[in-house]
């Protein structure tokens, strides 16, 4: 399909800015402007709304079916939340409008949105307190990180390590990196959890906390969670949750009450945003009450009267990690479906989530490897090692239910499982939708067995077949520019 | 039960399926002394209850102040096309394009999205998108260490005060020299910028219009931190780049900026949209992901993610950024605003909000005791006032009368108390300016 830029034609337009028919000079001298405008496309609005919408028809979302992508939480998000979300008297407040001088009082239904979410995600975490800056996942993990360097430097403590178990998603040792961590791998024993033993190995007075994730990237809920917290806090060191997987545990068990220090939550996994193909999401942080002063600056806080401000004043505070405060719109979406689902409504989505999981493991794990036979949480881990063994490695088995009108699962994660598999069905998906994804996946492995030929063909039903991925690595093509800008070298 | 499908009935199948008696038998490896007893949360409410709750709370904002607020996010017209292409729900309700064969659309989007900003901004690549104008700015910062191998940087006094804390707060443990120059006049000070930069210098960095909406030309600068082999980045407001010359123009490195102002609502903070372009020869450096041109086994052109082993689940502590989810449809969104505006709307857009900036300047020049705080400078569509009392005063003054005048600088900048900072787009009209020069005379 051609770029948008080859269908443009000279001279044609779609939006006019009001007010453009002055003929005054523009006021500028002319030694401050480009010399040619942008190659920016010529087309007029229904040329534009053409090229997406064909662009759309090539892509695959939650509304268009089944997605059981482990570990992203592919679940169906309320439209009512993207309404709310909308509405103009938040998306046309400017961000700046607390800064100015009695200008709080012009913000207080934001403010009341930011400090009712950060009590509602509080109260589901057992937190004391959380902040909405954090711009995604990985950006609250990274804010989590600080949050532990600025508790040990007010302490005094020389810390350099972060401990972080080989099945974690591999944002925990970028973000710990990033943060000015060491990172040292934590292994995992045969029941697909940290092995305590190697933790005790691994601890000692250098680490300044350790980063898990509950249940675990296997889905998988360490019974022994609550002694390996005491362990890392015997060291001063803090224990991070990193709330990927926080669909399997709502209303079912706090990550404050096995002692986890700090949270951060994905709201476009857990609570009804979109993934918009990668992003916008948000990644909210979630403290203990002796952590609450490092939170980043600012939080809303309450008067007595029941007004909302915003401090600033907070001498131990990681400073600003986000413009403003976070991506309000996103926090918007979690606060409507937190009080839609209200306190029984939490309890449904962890016990559907985990109950679709294991239906799904019962039914495959004939036909698959499982790893780790035993109960699972939200997802569950399969390996393709049987079929591998045929020539059909995960990848064809992802292919081939492409063609079969799914989305595939994740596929070689985490790391500590050859060939993985990883399904994760949500709470919002029917038995049907599950029957007939669990009869696509038989019927791939009887063809792993019969026909291999036939996986390994797939997908042939998409606009394109298996792409090339080491050409696009070893000559990079990732812009198509115009002559000013250079060549396209390809 | 809101947004769950099954039924009670076949609950009860997939239970004897599994082989477990109850759905709590499910949650067994939790020991029951960590189970949770119970949320202090009200019971559910319908659609119509939580429509009516949050309207009312949007009711409490004063959203309909007509405002002069900018500081590096805009309040520019949205056409009515863009919300209806990007709240395809096949964009919408995707992942990250993982699955080449089934994410063309994404990955052929986030394609021209790179090829739009490289365009714009006159450079030779682009990712996919950051977060944020400030976050931006860190990762330009880290990616400038990355490429030279040097610790300090220098950002000059006129780059947005936010974006300065956000990168103070981001490399305080890194042991990075952090330096800020203070700008003179309104512009990044050549002499106290060149006595700073060393054979360790990293990168400068300025914002080209600077926070006090001042436009520069910073080729000089370019071969000032050329000359000692460090990169120059420069942060930068998309829709100025209709008119101003490009930072590639003027032989920067790294580009990056807020994104907000291509169809982006205020938002009341985000979400919003960090873009970053290089020249090819840093491609390897730049976080984020990528989308590249490749073939498929037949031939045909496809698009992918590529040059993923600088990435955080590829390369995990060793990665370029901790980057993972990133504003995926916001970039859609810029692509889309972009499009419909086209080659020509583009310059006749910012052409409006030059013309009307300038407008609003001769009129408010006007009234009595009101100066520029930097003449002779050149703007694009914003700029400072000095006033001849503190900001705060007129801010109050002018709320009354339904403006939100500008932002004072007093905040960030001590020695501006007496100076506002007021911005003009195309939604602004004629009386509205006209109302704000009044209205300013009245209570001064």
């Amino acid at each position: 399909m051609k770029l948008i830029f080859d269908k443009s034609t000279p001279g044609r337009r779609a939006v006019r800015t009001a007010d453009s028919d002055s003929e005054v000079p523009v006021p500028i001298d002319r030694k401050f402007l480009r010399d040619e405008a942008a190659e920016l496309p010529e087309l007029s609005e229904l040329d534009v709304v053409r090229h997406f919408t064909e662009l759309s028809r090539k892509n695959y979302g939650v509304d268009t079916g089944f997605y059981p992508l482990g570990s992203c939480t592919m679940k169906y998000n309320p439209k009512v939340a993207d309404l709310v979300s909308q509405y103009p008297g938040f998306a046309e407040l400017h961000p700046l409008i607390p800064q100015l001088p009695g200008g709080e009082v012009m913000v207080q239904g934001a403010l009341a949105v930011l400090r009712e979410t950060d009590r509602l995600l509080s109260e589901i975490c057992g937190m004391s307190a959380f902040t909405m800056q954090p711009l995604a996942g990985a950006h609250g993990e990274l804010t989590g990180a600080m949050i532990i360097a600025a508790y040990h430097k007010h302490k005094g403590n020389e810390k350099t390590t972060i401990l972080i178990p080989d099945s974690a998603h591999g944002t925990n040792p970028a973000s710990a990196a990033i943060a000015g961590y060491d990172v040292k791998t934590v292994e995992s024993n045969a029941d697909g959890v940290i092995d305590t033993a190697a933790l005790e190995d691994a601890l000692d007075d250098s680490v300044a906390g350790m980063m898990l994730t509950c249940p675990n990237t296997l889905g998988l809920f360490n019974r022994h969670i609550k002694e390996i917290s005491e362990l890392v806090h015997t060291v001063d060191g803090l224990m991070y949750y990193d709330g990927a997987n926080l669909n399997a545990l709502l209303g079912q068990c706090r990550p404050g009450e096995i002692s986890f220090d700090i949270v951060h939550l994905n709201l476009h996994k857990t609570f009804a945003t979109p993934h918009g193909g990668g992003g916008p999401g948000a990644g909210p942080v979630g403290v203990v009450e002796r952590l609450v002063d490092f939170l980043p600056t600012s939080v809303v806080r309450e008067r007595a009267d029941g007004s909302y401000y915003l401090d600033y004043d907070r001498p131990r505070s990681v400073g600003y990690v986000a413009p403003f405060y976070g991506n309000f719109a996103i926090v918007l979406r979690a606060y409507a479906y937190i009080l839609m689902l209200g306190r029984q409504g939490l309890v449904r989505v962890s016990e559907n989530a985990v109950l679709n999981a294991n239906y799904i493991m019962a039914r495959l794990k004939d036909r698959y490897d499982l790893p780790y036979d035993r109960l699972c949480m939200h997802e569950c881990i399969f390996s393709a090692s049987r079929q591998t063994a045929l020539g059909v490695r995960a990848l064809n088995i992802a292919k081939a239910l492409i063609d079969r009108g799914f989305h595939p699962m994740t596929v070689y994660f985490p790391l500590t499982v050859p060939e993985a598999m990883m399904i994760e069905p949500t709470e919002t998906e029917s038995k049907e939708t599950l029957d007939a994804f669990l009869d696509a996946m038989i019927e791939i492995a009887d063809l792993a067995e019969s026909n291999p030929a036939s996986i390994l063909a797939c997908p042939t039903t998409t606009p394109v077949g298996q792409l090339d991925e080491t050409l696009a690595a070893r000559r990079p093509d990732v812009a198509a520019l115009s002559r000013s800008e250079g060549t396209d070298d390809r | 039960m809101p947004f769950i499908a099954n039924t009670d009935a076949q609950r009860r199948e997939m239970l004897a399926t599994i082989g477990v008696g109850g759905v709590e038998d499910l949650f067994a490896d939790i020991p029951p002394e960590l189970r949770c007893k119970g949320l202090d949360i009200p019971p559910g409410l319908t659609e119509q209850e939580v429509r009516r709750q949050i309207a009312a709370l949007g009711e409490h904002n004063s959203s309909g102040l007509v405002s002069f607020l900018g500081g590096g996010f805009y309040d520019h017209f949205i056409p009515a096309a863009l919300g209806a292409i990007v709240s395809r729900s096949e964009f919408y309700t995707s992942y990250t394009p993982y699955q080449p064969e089934i994410s063309q659309g994404t990955l052929q989007a986030i394609y021209e999205y790179q090829s739009a900003i490289c365009r714009l901004t006159g450079m030779e690549a682009a990712n996919a998108s950051l977060y944020d104008g400030g976050t931006a700015v860190y990762e330009a910062i880290m990616m400038s260490l990355r490429i030279t191998g040097r610790r300090k940087v220098i950002v000059d006094d006129s780059v947005s005060p936010i974006y300065r804390k956000m990168v103070r707060s981001y490399t305080n443990n890194l042991g990075i020299e952090l330096l800020e120059t203070e700008s003179a006049e309104g512009l990044p000070d050549r002499d106290a910028i060149a006595a700073q930069i060393d054979d360790d210098t990293a990168a400068v960095i300025v914002q080209n219009p600077n926070f006090f909406g001042c436009i520069d030309d910073v080729t000089d600068l370019a071969e000032l931190v050329h000359a000692r082999g460090g990169l120059l980045i420069v942060s930068c407001y998309p829709i100025s780049l209709g008119l101003l010359k490009t930072p590639g123009e003027m032989n920067a490195d790294i580009v990056v900026g807020e994104g907000q102002s291509l169809g982006m609502s205020v938002s009341f903070g985000g979400p919003y949209l960090g873009f970053m372009s290089t020249r090819a020869k840093y491609l390897r450096k730049m976080p984020g992901r990528v989308a590249g041109r490749t073939v498929d086994s037949r031939g045909r052109d496809g698009f992918v993610l590529t040059l993923q082993a600088r990435e955080q689940h590829i390369r995990r502590e060793k990665a370029t950024s901790n980057i993972c989810t990133n504003e995926g449809l916001c970039a859609l969104t810029s692509l889309v605003y972009l499009s419909l505006l086209g080659k020509r709307g583009l310059v006749e857009l910012s052409e409006v909000c030059a013309r009307k900036a300038d407008y609003a300047r001769s009129l408010l020049l006007k009234v009595p005791g009101v100066t520029m705080r930097f003449p002779g400078r050149w703007y694009f569509n914003e700029f400072v006032l000095n006033l001849p009392i503190a900001g705060d005063k007129v801010i109050r003054g002018l709320f009354n009368r339904g403006l939100a005048a500008g932002f004072p600088l007093g905040r960030y900048f001590p020695e501006m108390n007496n100076c506002l900072l007021v911005a003009i787009t195309e939604k602004r009209t004629k009386e509205e300016i006209d109302f704000l020069a009044h209205s300013l005379e009245v209570i001064l």
